[in-house]
């Protein structure tokens, strides 16, 4: 089971979040989103610029930038 | 009777709280702001079969309680301040674990609530079923499932307010478990608020202990003003957690308590609350309707037919209603004339008054179905994802992805508002991306400045009307991004924040929602046209006419028509008298000659006036553009707010033929002006586009940037900047032989 970060991801790949490693406001806002350890994470596709990265987390589909996605990390299932 | 109880409606946004609003209240809805914010406040009555009466409010949508952005800053204060009898929660039920991260904290904070699962039909096609009764024992808060589109369950979760209400219970915080370190950090914290009495008046001390640790910007700032020394002392103790958690677990302590409340939702949903029938990723109608609208070839095709499709939208279903409104316009004008006496009062009604709000309503039809098209958009659920595809786009100008909406909201789609547009840069965080979205959303063409675009473009281009009105919206969007761009590197350097945001379900929108939607901007333009532009557009009338000429010239003029009286034969002077006979050869050129005399006293009346003098006064630099002290009075005028400009054109030109019963629009009196030509009216164009935003924008800009420097800013930005880009395409167009 490999840990990558969530940029790495492909698109319809599905894993676990492991950790969310980013604190302050970006931390809060990713955490109040529902991304946080223990979740299942989908990457439902990308922008047409392949950025940023659309996911499906707890039944609901959210966006992040890439940038943001590095701080993620998901063991692929 | 008793007094209404006041029922608060919160929630994530997208989980319906405005459907549900609007499904409750109806048309009993008022729309305001909160104090010293431009969020807005909205409030409804409610009246229950019993008899008893609620005021409800619908708090802004947010996600969390912890201060983020104005919006959760508003919510959360609300609830302390006012505390309503009773909060509805409502909840998205085919995405419960999310929303419920919110409830829980309005649980922590201890709120007397009812968690509404809305759309708990569309759970249900997902194979989600729920179940309301456990979810109610588990939490000790009543579940009412709902569909607030059909407005079923609506009368039980009502029923269930009441009751709650009618209870009224003292607040009960509920108490997680946040592991080790952090409840003892809890623990000290709020044993030293205790101790300390700190804004112990308002929060609950596990409350405020809870905020601190989270790092709540807002809390602390408020903490620091009430005892600096105690502030100081909780925030060591915060930093000395932090460390702590860092060093072990290479955490942080807002990560731990998220997990906490995630791991309580877990732990409640789990007790069968929910069951799945379907795989959790299946993919859904709305997704396979991304795979299209996202695509990465087909979306951004697919979007600039929508935005398109929505100009020929607006302008081709509202050209009909505008000419009624013209016609009635017309009719009112013809008719005053008929039956008032000459004088100031005849003058002021039709100049001011009838040209004024006609000029203005008269472009209400176009607003309607912009704005109609605009909330489809919205409440479909399309706008997030062009979002989604600008962002990569937006963030090169330093910007972010959600400041399309402010963009869009202004104008980015002709026909916005600066207005709203500046209140929709509040959901960005960062201080600098919101600043540089605030002072570039007036760049966009909206709706008052469309008037004159449309005018102006009818006149000049009419072969290539539309074509040009598309080109100039392309223009607006590439000023407004290079100003951006230019003001973050500059004046607002810094790095960009976060872009995590929902791409809600598509939706198919409520007719009720749309026209409710529609209804409330169109009656804010009308309403800001109603008054301020009337008060206005007489201003500009009386600026116009006084002072009046002085007696010699007044007499200079009487005598020329004197003696053009005394040359003329007694027979052309009768035919003149009787309208119903066709005159003669003589008797026309009477006419003509008593005519030229007529415009020559009005020319030099306006000139004479304030307004004239204003205008010729600043003809020694709007030369440089093309504009005479006529365009110059429209644009000063323009400054209250732009709408005015064609009235005030309309105005300066129906006085200065002083003929009132001349129909002929402004539009074939501008083409027939030797003054104007295409160069100078492009040049005109653009100067309007980009010139200072409207005073109404200026006061919004200096409200939302705190400060008045910003809106000082914006005028003298804008104005200087619209100056010099007029110029260049009145110099250069000139200057390539495009004039005449």
């Amino acid at each position: 089971m490999p840990t990558i970060l969530l940029r790495e991801m492909q698109k319809d790949q599905t894993g676990t979040i492991t950790a969310v490693k980013v604190g302050g406001e970006l931390g809060r806002r990713i955490r109040d989103m529902g991304i946080v350890p223990g979740t299942r994470i989908t990457i439902m596709g990308r922008a047409p610029l392949y950025d940023p990265v659309a996911i499906r987390i707890m039944g609901g589909t959210l966006t992040l930038r890439n940038n943001e996605a590095d701080h993620i990390q998901v063991e692929i299932a | 009777m008793s007094t209404a109880i006041t029922i608060a409606l919160a929630g994530n946004p997208n989980a319906g709280k405005t459907t549900l609003f609007n499904t409750l209240t109806g048309a009993r809805q008022h729309v305001g702001n909160y104090p010293g914010v431009t969020v807005e406040k909205k409030e409804g009555a409610y009246i229950f079969p019993t008899g008893e009466q609620a005021t409800i409010i619908d708090l802004p949508g947010t996600y969390s309680l912890t201060a983020y952005s104005v919006e959760e800053v508003v919510a959360r204060d609300y609830l302390v301040q006012e505390k309503p009898d009773v909060v509805i929660n409502i909840t998205d039920a085919s995405n419960l674990e999310r929303n419920l991260y919110l409830s829980t904290q309005f649980l922590e904070l201890g709120v007397p609530m009812i968690i509404a699962l809305n759309m708990i039909d569309v759970a249900q096609d997902r194979g989600i079923s729920l179940d309301a009764e456990k979810l109610s024992a588990l939490i000790k808060v009543p579940v009412i499932p709902i569909i607030a589109r059909s407005g079923k369950g609506t009368a039980e979760l009502m029923a269930a307010a009441l009751e709650l209400a009618q209870k009224k219970e003292p607040w009960n915080p509920l108490h997680i478990s946040y592991g080790e370190d952090v409840d003892l950090a809890l623990q000290t914290i709020g044993q030293r608020i205790t101790d300390a009495e700190f804004m112990t008046d308002k929060y609950t001390p596990r409350w405020l202990a809870l905020k601190y640790l989270e790092g709540d910007s807002q809390i602390r700032e408020k903490g620091r003003q009430a005892n600096p020394v105690v502030d100081t002392e909780l925030q060591e103790i915060v930093t000395k957690v932090g460390d702590h958690l860092h060093k072990t677990m290479e955490t942080y302590p807002e990560a731990i308590i998220a997990d906490h409340r995630y791991g309580y939702i877990k732990s409640v949903l789990r007790q069968e609350v929910i069951s799945h029938k379907f795989d959790i990723d299946r993919l859904h109608a709305s997704d396979r309707i991304d795979k299209v609208l996202t695509n990465r070839f087909l979306g951004p095709i697919i979007m600039l037919a929508v935005l398109l499709g929505l100009y020929k939208f607006t302008f081709t279903y509202s050209e009909l209603p505008v000419a009624w409104l013209e016609t009635f316009f017309g009719w009112a004008s013809d008719t005053l004339s008929v039956l008032l006496p000459d004088g100031h009062l005849k003058s002021m009604l039709i100049s001011g008054v009838i040209d004024g709000m006609g000029g203005v309503l008269g472009f209400v039809p176009l607003i309607m179905f912009m704005f109609f098209g605009i909330a489809i958009l919205e409440d479909s659920g399309y706008l997030a994802r062009v979002a989604f595809m600008m962002d990569r786009v937006f963030r090169i100008f330093g910007l972010h992805g959600s400041s399309v909406m402010a963009y869009i909201v202004s104008g980015g789609i002709a026909g916005g508002c600066a207005v709203p547009g500046v209140m929709a840069a509040r959901t960005l965080r960062s201080p600098r991306e919101r600043l540089a979205t605030l002072l570039t959303v007036s760049f966009m063409n909206c709706g008052a400045k469309l008037p004159v675009l449309a005018l102006l473009t009818a006149t000049f281009f009419s072969n290539n009307q539309a074509q040009l009105m598309f080109l100039l919206t392309l223009l607006a969007w590439a000023v407004a991004l290079t100003a951006a761009k230019f003001l973050r590197l500059t004046v607002l350097r810094g790095e960009s924040t976060p872009f995590v945001m929902e791409l809600p379900p598509y939706r198919f929108p409520t007719f009720r929602g749309l026209l409710i939607h529609t209804w409330e901007r169109t009656w804010q333009y009308i309403k800001k046209a109603g008054t301020t532009i009337l008060a206005i557009s007489i201003l500009i009338w009386a600026m116009m006419t006084f002072p009046g000429l002085p007696e010699s010239q007044e007499q200079n003029f009487t005598r020329q028509r004197q003696e053009i009286m005394t040359v003329a034969s007694p027979q052309a002077i009768a035919a003149l008298e009787k309208t119903d006979t066709p005159l003669s050869a003589e008797a026309l050129q009477l006419k003509e000659n008593l005519t030229a005399v007529d415009t020559a006293q009005a020319g030099s009346a306006l000139r004479h006036s304030l307004a004239g003098r204003i205008g010729t006064s600043m003809e020694t630099i709007s030369w440089l553009p093309g504009f005479d002290w006529r365009t110059n009075i429209a644009l000063v005028g323009g400054f209250a707010a732009k709408e005015v400009i064609v009235s005030t054109l309309g105005t300066a030109y129906s006085l200065g033929e002083a003929d009132d019963e001349d129909n002929t629009s402004l539009s074939e009196t501008l083409s027939k002006d030797p003054h104007w030509n295409p160069v100078m009216a492009l040049a005109l164009i653009v100067f309007v586009m980009f010139y200072a935003p409207c005073f109404v924008t200026v006061v919004c800009i200096s409200k939302e940037s705190g400060s008045w420097k910003w809106g000082l800013f914006s005028i003298c930005f804008n104005t200087v900047f619209a100056f010099s880009l007029a110029t260049l395409v009145y110099q250069g167009g000139r200057a390539l032989g495009f004039t005449g």
